[in-house]
């Protein structure tokens, strides 16, 4: 016998699709079927039934063997490692729910930790672009039921954000868009024939890096001024064009992701894409969003905002928050030798720094709280495996829109394993103890 | 003149951070100037902990004059928020030498690390070898970057030079990477050797002169014609481009104001 869980929240992309069914046994210990998800989400679901997953933390032994520890070890090590660390750096923070952010950075504050997400090497530069000029933005419900003109820049939703197209952006009849796809026009950036740009109105096939440049066409265009023949591999009758059609929409809409984020310019891209959707707004609605990737790196920018006002690279190390990408995130910091200690949560740094930074890893005393096993799991000296959030655990997140979601628990965790925020919270506890608060 | 001679003996662990190592702080303080509070991490250390220190402070910041020697390429902050004084490095000094420095004059015989001259209004930055990225810039999210003072590196910039610059002028001698500024609204800054992309960017007003190639162009300057202009001692033809034309502007007297971007012509 078998029961069906209904409106389950995916924790998987910045989407945040909250329309999965998903059939769980009777004693809702196993997980059976995952229905409505995209393929990874879904993988997602099945992968927290693995058979070899750990359910216990392990430690790093002097020969590279893994040995068993309890939790209670677990909790001993992080916190004294913590403790001890002058300037220890607490990296992830995007895989799991507010609730666990909170408690995370309640320990940043005691041991004056240096707070970044994964958002340092995704969309840390929209947040600079945001901090130097506003963002004029919308939600998702506004974009499947409002707008006609839709950009995607530097992104491939096709493959990242799977079913974003179905959802909201494309293909979905709203309520002023009730032609579905056929009423909207789509505009794909992007250097390469994505299968995003093989669905496209126009594609513009722009030349590596140089998207600073296309954008500021963009805004020359708007005003009618003159341009060179071609810009950023593209001819200007076409830039023209792109431009009309833009402002003759009812809404325009401007999706990116790290195609522009993290390519040559970085912040100066996000800025001057929004100050295209600045200028669009003289003509008609627009609006810009960051395609977020994890489920929940919006909602790390959002508890930090309002605990220490700077959404990611915060250092809390003199006792008050600074904030300076260049020089308080992760990798400049991990690069630079900057770091003492390195404790991760909800993120894979192995998989996602450059090797400089994930040899300095190696080498210091490190701790990664995560369900898999990934290649930071693999540097780290101890490994915690905790549940599943969204899966195993309730929680809020926030989606790419800042709409925060409840997140719903669907099956039982494996006997005896604690959550991240357990596990946390017994951080926390331990290392006021040991600093005597 | 006072001078006080700083030599350190002894590298952080980590970084430190020293912004106490100013004519201001060192003038004003009623104790040692060994006692003078410097940070690694979260931890507090002495300044004379990290530095031998010689000589002393004069009774005024004007009066005043560091000399900071060795290997300072782990120490953040020299001389930042300065008024008047001089502090000359001898050496590479890190990240923030110079920042939002008011008045006074610093000399680096050696490079820096990024975020020299932050937010800077007064005074004279004077670097005798490279400088790193965001020299002369605004701090994040600041939309008043440099308003004052003359930064002047013998050797190459890196990027996001000036952004969001207001007033005052940079001189750099080689080469600068991209993003020259970015979001200006006034000040000059000389370039000497070559540059990449990515010049006068959503620029509002102010001027850049560059002495060698520029990689790309920003499809928002536009050819307006050439001058005949001596800067920074050097006379020479100029080509004059305006823009960034997709940025607002202000007018005066009828005519839009542009930020102005020069290129030397070579014949």
């Amino acid at each position: 016998m078998t029961k069906t869980v209904t409106d389950v929240i995916c924790p998987f992309c910045g989407t945040l699709c909250d329309d999965l069914e998903v059939v769980v046994s009777k004693d809702g210990k196993n997980l059976l079927e995952v229905y409505n998800a995209c393929a990874i989400g879904a993988e997602k679901f099945l992968q927290s039934q693995a058979k070899d997953r750990h359910t216990r933390p392990r430690m790093r032994q002097e020969d590279g063997s893994w040995k068993e520890i309890s939790y209670d070890e677990a909790i001993e090590y992080t916190a004294k490692m913590l403790a001890d660390a002058k300037k220890p750096l607490m990296y992830g923070w995007s895989s799991t729910n507010c609730e666990a952010q909170a408690v995370g950075s309640e320990i940043g504050e005691y041991v004056g930790a240096v707070m970044d997400n994964t958002a340092t090497v995704c969309h840390g530069t929209s947040l600079i672009a945001v901090q130097d000029i506003g963002i004029p933005s919308c939600t998702l419900g506004e974009v499947k039921n409002r707008a006609d003109r839709i950009l995607f820049w530097g992104c491939n939703p096709a493959h990242a954000h799977p079913r974003h197209m179905s959802r909201y952006s494309i293909f979905p009849r709203g309520f002023f868009t009730g032609k579905g796809h056929t009423g909207r026009k789509m505009i794909v950036v992007d250097p390469r024939v994505t299968d995003t740009a093989r669905i496209a109105d126009v594609h513009l096939q722009i030349e590596q890096g140089r998207d600073y440049e296309l954008l500021d066409a963009l805004r020359v265009a708007f005003k009618g001024e003159q341009l060179p023949d071609v810009v950023a591999g593209i001819p200007k009758e076409k830039i023209y064009e792109v431009a009309e059609t833009l402002k003759s929409g009812r809404f325009a809409i401007i999706f990116f992701g790290m195609g522009v984020t993290q390519s040559l310019g970085k912040n100066h891209n996000i800025d001057a894409a929004i100050a295209v959707t600045r200028d669009l707004n003289e003509y008609t609605k627009a609006a810009i969003m960051p395609m977020r990737g994890h489920y929940n790196v919006t909602g790390s920018g959002q508890v930090w905002g309002w605990q220490f006002g700077f959404p990611f690279a915060v250092d809390l190390s003199r006792g008050f928050a600074r904030y300076n990408p260049g020089e308080t995130t992760s990798n400049d910091l991990l690069r630079r030798g900057e770091v003492d200690a390195v404790f991760v949560l909800g993120s894979d740094p192995g998989a996602h720094f450059p090797f400089s930074s994930v040899k300095k890893i190696y080498g210091l005393p490190s701790v990664a709280v995560e369900p898999h096993e990934t290649p930071t799991t693999e540097v780290c000296k101890v490994h915690v495996p905790v549940a599943f959030v969204g899966i195993e655990v309730g929680g809020c997140a926030y989606r790419m829109d800042n709409v925060p979601i409840e997140t719903r628990k669907v099956v039982d965790a494996p006997e005896g394993m604690m959550t991240d925020e357990e596990f946390l919270t017994h951080v926390l506890a331990r290392v006021k103890e040991i600093k005597g608060v | 003149m006072e001078t006080v001679t700083l030599t350190i003996i002894k590298q952080p662990e980590l970084y430190l951070e020293a912004d106490c190592i100013s004519p201001d702080v060192f003038a004003e303080t009623t104790g040692e100037i060994a006692d003078l509070p410097v940070y690694v991490g979260r931890e507090q250390h002495r300044l004379g902990d990290f530095f031998e220190i010689s000589g002393r402070a004069g009774t005024t910041p004007a009066g005043t004059k560091i000399i900071v020697k060795g290997d300072l390429s782990r120490v953040k902050y020299i001389g930042m928020k300065m008024t008047a004084g001089e502090v000359v490095i001898d050496g590479n000094a890190d990240m923030y030498v110079g920042a939002w420095m008011q008045g006074g004059k610093i000399t680096v015989n050696g490079d820096v690390d990024a975020f020299a001259g932050t937010g800077m209004k007064g005074g004279e930055l004077r670097i005798n070898g490279n400088a790193g990225n965001y020299l002369g810039s605004a701090y994040r999210g600041d939309w008043r970057g440099m308003t004052g003072g003359r930064i002047v590196v013998t050797g190459d910039a890196g990027s996001d030079l000036g952004t969001f610059m207001n007033g005052g002028e940079i001189v750099v001698g080689g080469n600068v990477d991209v993003h020259v500024a970015t979001h200006a609204e006034g000040g000059t800054i000389i370039i000497k050797g070559d540059a990449k992309s990515r010049l006068g960017g959503q620029m509002v007003e102010g001027e850049i002169y560059v002495f060698g190639d520029i990689d790309v162009m920003m499809p928002g300057f536009a050819y307006r014609k050439d001058v005949d202009l001596e800067v920074d001692g050097a006379k020479g033809r100029f080509a004059l481009y305006e823009g960034d034309l997709g940025e607002r502007h202000r007018k005066r007297k009828g005519q839009m104001i542009y930020g102005k971007l020069y290129q030397l012509v070579r014949p």
